[in-house]
């Protein structure tokens, strides 16, 4: 009984720590689209912020500097995204499928040329990452029976990104439906000609949610190459922006829907690690490529069969061109 | 028979104030625009005084939505000047017009489905970072705006699930909730019944008589006639006339607007049908998600009548034509043609159906009637490219293609007469000659038209009609479906009223009038709004 309580906290901060960096991005994704841009570069951004945290943190020492380097980087990539596609009305799928590609090959090119490791960065000490954090009373706390080891075990003990990713969701939801921002930013994902006739800015605005989403994928990357990890891999990523996409997508571009469709995939993934060896009666051992398989499998499964027709913006994917 | 252009009974005009009453509110001085080749708008000066209803006429392509997008800051002129109450105002986009106290109510609603009416009327307007304060304020100010102009609307509705003349009337409350002094109405009326149509000219009146300035763009005389104070014409992009509503008419209007002397009425010989050619019988369409686009719908359509189909757009005309063109098969009932039947279970093809002597006129021509990317002797033979005068079904002959387009341009009148020309570069009425052209020259025993003059001229209008009622008196059985009632009163033999997809009335097209086929279009009672069918686009 206790094993299985163990398991199961285990388990359940594990799935924390895994969705984070699926939440940031779907965040990210979430307040582009809305404005109408198409962000399938999540993945990319999310990669070169992880890279130049990864590099600043090694070179400088500093988490801070690292993490603004990752934002700087990936604030970068979203303007050439909005570049391309809202200045000169591109292809948006084309675009982000471009910067996944740029920042896959980058990140090894660059890497192999500074530190000849293969891609990889130096690893890092502890003082030069965000740890975990141990929120006060979790050690007094933690003989008060369920409660004490729920809070020290899985509420307490993340990283500092991982807190911010989970706030974000509230803060994005409270930007999206409480604030003038919000409202136009929604209104312009659904008819940006409406917006334009409202004396409003459709290229400022989309700008500034592609932008927004940049800084979110610099923070995921962040938290991928020095929170979660004490260097860079290449590809580290592996397709997380792209699951962050499917949350998103499940979560019909709505914060909370979306930030629970993140939690499920860090639990299945964390699932997919405790189940790795394990002997299951009747079936023998589970094939560990199966394992890792099985949040994308639910993925298409979701997307194809139970979420039912997405809501998506009206205007999401279609530059604006005024009329004649 | 002299059916059209008759003001609607209730809809007369009002005492003209006296225009001297104070300075003009606005003033567009010798306003120039091209875009391209296009001169859309050459020296236009128009002069619109304070507290009247000013309306703005011209066929398709004459630069009235040009001048008003240019007023309302969308587009800048390349040349001219702008004056509100006096003063030049340079208008370079959207925000400086509602700055300058211009609001525009769009052909197609400015407006965000999804969004509730009042988040479409605070968009851009909201008062401060935070919705919460000023969407109280918002509230209070809607409810001040509905009891003085009797624009009464639910403000958390969402503008997807209202009827259009409701979605209007958002329009509206978002211009004033800016504090427009000025209220620009493009083509308002094209999408309402002509109950909804009184209800806007009542808005406006009331809007008028409380100082607010009005201008309104149509092509729709009658409607220059019941509501405007004053109206100024344009023809190819220049102003061609001026008029004070009350000294001018119907005729008048219409020749400075072509040209030329119009007809506006059609010369018509009574119908004299023969046998069923087509016979619909209890014919219903459910669409993939389920909901009803046809019911029950039954009716002959005999050889040598007129049968038009009058319905507010949405509630099923055009599900209608697409079964009956075999280019969709019924969900149950059917369909007589001569000895062959189509039915669910036996559902016919557009080819198959042209070969039992049905042609059909689309009522998109853009999409279903022509490919704008090929040259106009390559649309001018689709469906009937396996014609052995063409080549047959495996050869194309190039030449008798071309040579069968240019009779058809010359024939129809299509200008200009270059079969080489791309589609797309036709004006909207040349392109419908053309497809027209097309559709009758192999003599069809039936033909099915949807919108024959949707963007047409009136000078085409007029060829278009004449030739639809030769057609019939050459013994053609016709289905006439338009959102204009006008053209349904001035060609149909019989009008069947068409609403949510159900014939609900049919009427003799020498009996019927406009305001017994409003009430049958609407559905129900007057005082009921009515709802478009769901989903409808």
């Amino acid at each position: 009984m206790d094993d299985l309580f163990a398991l199961t906290l285990s388990t359940l901060a594990a799935t924390i720590r895994l969705a984070t960096p699926l939440i940031l991005c779907a965040m990210a994704g979430l307040l582009s689209e809305r404005s109408g841009v198409i962000d399938i570069g999540l993945e990319g951004k999310m990669l070169a912020g992880a890279f130049a945290a990864a590099v600043v943190a090694a070179v400088t020492g500093s988490a801070a500097f690292a993490l603004l380097a990752a934002l700087l980087v990936a604030v970068l990539l979203s303007l050439v995204h909005g570049f391309a596609c809202i200045t000169h009305r591109g292809d948006q799928v084309v675009s982000g499928v471009a910067i996944n590609i740029i920042a896959a090959g980058m990140t090894v090119v660059l890497g192999n040329a500074w530190f000849g490791r293969g891609g990889s960065t130096p690893d890092l000490s502890p003082d030069q990452r965000f740890m975990p954090l141990h929120l006060p009373g979790a050690a007094a706390l933690r003989d008060v029976p369920v409660i004490g080891p729920l809070y020290a075990d899985v509420v307490s003990g993340h990283s500092l990104l991982t807190y911010l990713a989970v706030l974000l969701v509230p803060l994005v939801w409270f930007l999206l439906y409480r604030t003038r921002f919000g409202l136009r930013l929604r209104a312009v994902g659904e008819a940006p000609a409406v917006v334009d006739t409202a004396g409003i800015s459709v290229v400022r605005l989309r700008y500034t949610g592609v932008m927004l989403a940049g800084l979110l994928c610099g923070l995921a990357g962040t938290f991928l190459a020095i929170a979660q990890n004490a260097a860079f891999q290449r590809e580290m990523t592996a397709g997380r922006g792209f699951i962050a996409l499917a949350a998103m997508i499940f979560g019909k571009w709505r914060p909370w829907p979306a930030f629970f469709a993140c939690l499920l995939f860090g639990f299945l993934d964390a699932v997919s690690i405790r189940l790795q060896g394990v002997v299951l009666p009747g079936i023998g051992t589970v094939p560990v490529p199966l394992i890792q398989a099985l949040p994308y499998i639910l993925t298409v499964v979701l997307l194809a069969g139970f979420i039912g027709k997405a809501m998506a913006p009206r205007a999401l994917g279609t530059p604006y061109v005024k009329e004649r | 028979m002299t059916k059209a252009f008759r003001p609607a009974t209730s809809a007369a005009p009002d005492p003209v104030p006296p225009l001297e009453a104070g300075r003009p509110a606005v003033e567009l001085i010798a306003i120039d625009k091209r875009f391209g080749t296009v001169h859309a708008n050459r020296g236009v000066s128009l002069a619109v005084a304070r507290g009247t209803i000013h309306g703005i006429i011209g066929e398709n392509g004459a630069g009235k939505s040009t001048l008003m997008s240019i007023l309302y800051g969308f587009y800048e002129a390349d040349g001219g000047e702008i004056r509100v109450n006096g003063r030049p105002t340079p208008i370079r986009s959207s925000a400086d017009a509602i700055t300058a106290g211009i609001g525009m109510v769009h052909q197609h609603f400015m407006l965000v489905d999804s969004f509730t009416v009042l988040e479409n009327v605070m968009l851009g307007a909201e008062g401060g970072a935070l919705l919460k304060d000023g969407a109280a304020r918002a509230r209070r100010e809607l409810e001040r705006l509905a009891s003085e102009f009797g624009l009464n609307i639910d403000v958390d509705a969402r503008i997807g699930d209202l009827p259009v003349g409701d979605q209007q009337r958002v329009e509206i409350l978002k211009a004033l909730f800016r504090h427009c002094e000025v209220l620009i109405l493009d083509e308002p009326t094209g999408v309402l019944t002509p109950q909804e149509t009184d209800q806007l000219f009542r808005i406006l009146r009331a809007l008028r008589d409380r100082g607010v300035t009005i201008l309104l763009i149509t092509h729709k005389l009658k409607e220059v006639l019941a509501v405007t104070d004053h109206v100024t014409v344009m023809r190819q992009g220049a102003v061609v006339g001026d008029r004070r509503t009350a000294d001018t008419d119907a005729a008048e209007l219409a020749e400075l607007m072509v040209g030329r002397k119009v007809r506006l009425d059609i010369d018509k010989a009574p119908a004299r049908p023969g046998q069923a050619a087509l016979m619909v019988e209890n014919l219903s369409l459910i669409d993939s998600r389920g909901v009803a686009r046809l019911s029950e719908v039954a009716f002959a359509l005999r050889s040598g009548e007129i049968v038009g189909i009058a319905g507010v757009s949405g509630n099923g005309q055009s599900e209608l034509l697409e079964v009956l063109a075999g280019m969709r098969a019924p969900t149950s009932g059917h369909i007589r043609v001569g000895d062959t039947e189509i039915s669910a279970a036996r559902p016919a093809d557009p080819a198959g159906m042209r070969r039992l002597g049905l042609a059909h006129v689309p009522e998109d021509r853009h999409r279903l009637g022509l490919v704008p990317g090929f040259a106009a002797w390559e649309s001018a033979v689709l469906g009937y490219q396996n014609d052995a005068a063409l080549g047959g079904r495996f050869l194309l002959s190039h030449r008798a293609m071309q040579q069968r387009c240019a009779e058809l341009m010359r024939d129809f009148d299509v200008r200009p007469p270059q079969p080489l020309l791309g589609s797309s570069k036709f004006s909207g009425g040349n392109q419908q000659k053309l497809i027209l052209a097309r559709e009758m020259v192999y003599g069809p025993r039936i033909l099915l038209i949807g919108q024959p003059t949707r963007g047409v001229d009136i000078g085409a209008i007029e060829f278009i009609r004449r030739e639809i009622v030769a057609m019939r008196d050459r013994g053609a059985a016709i289905l006439l479906v338009s959102v204009e009632l006008e053209e349904i009163l001035a060609l149909s033999d019989r009008i069947l009223v068409i609403n949510q997809g159900r014939i609900v009335g049919e009427v003799a097209g020498t009996d019927a009038d406009e305001r017994q086929l409003g009430v049958m279009m609407a559905g129900c009672a007057p005082d009921q709004p009515p709802h478009r069918a769901s989903g409808a686009s």
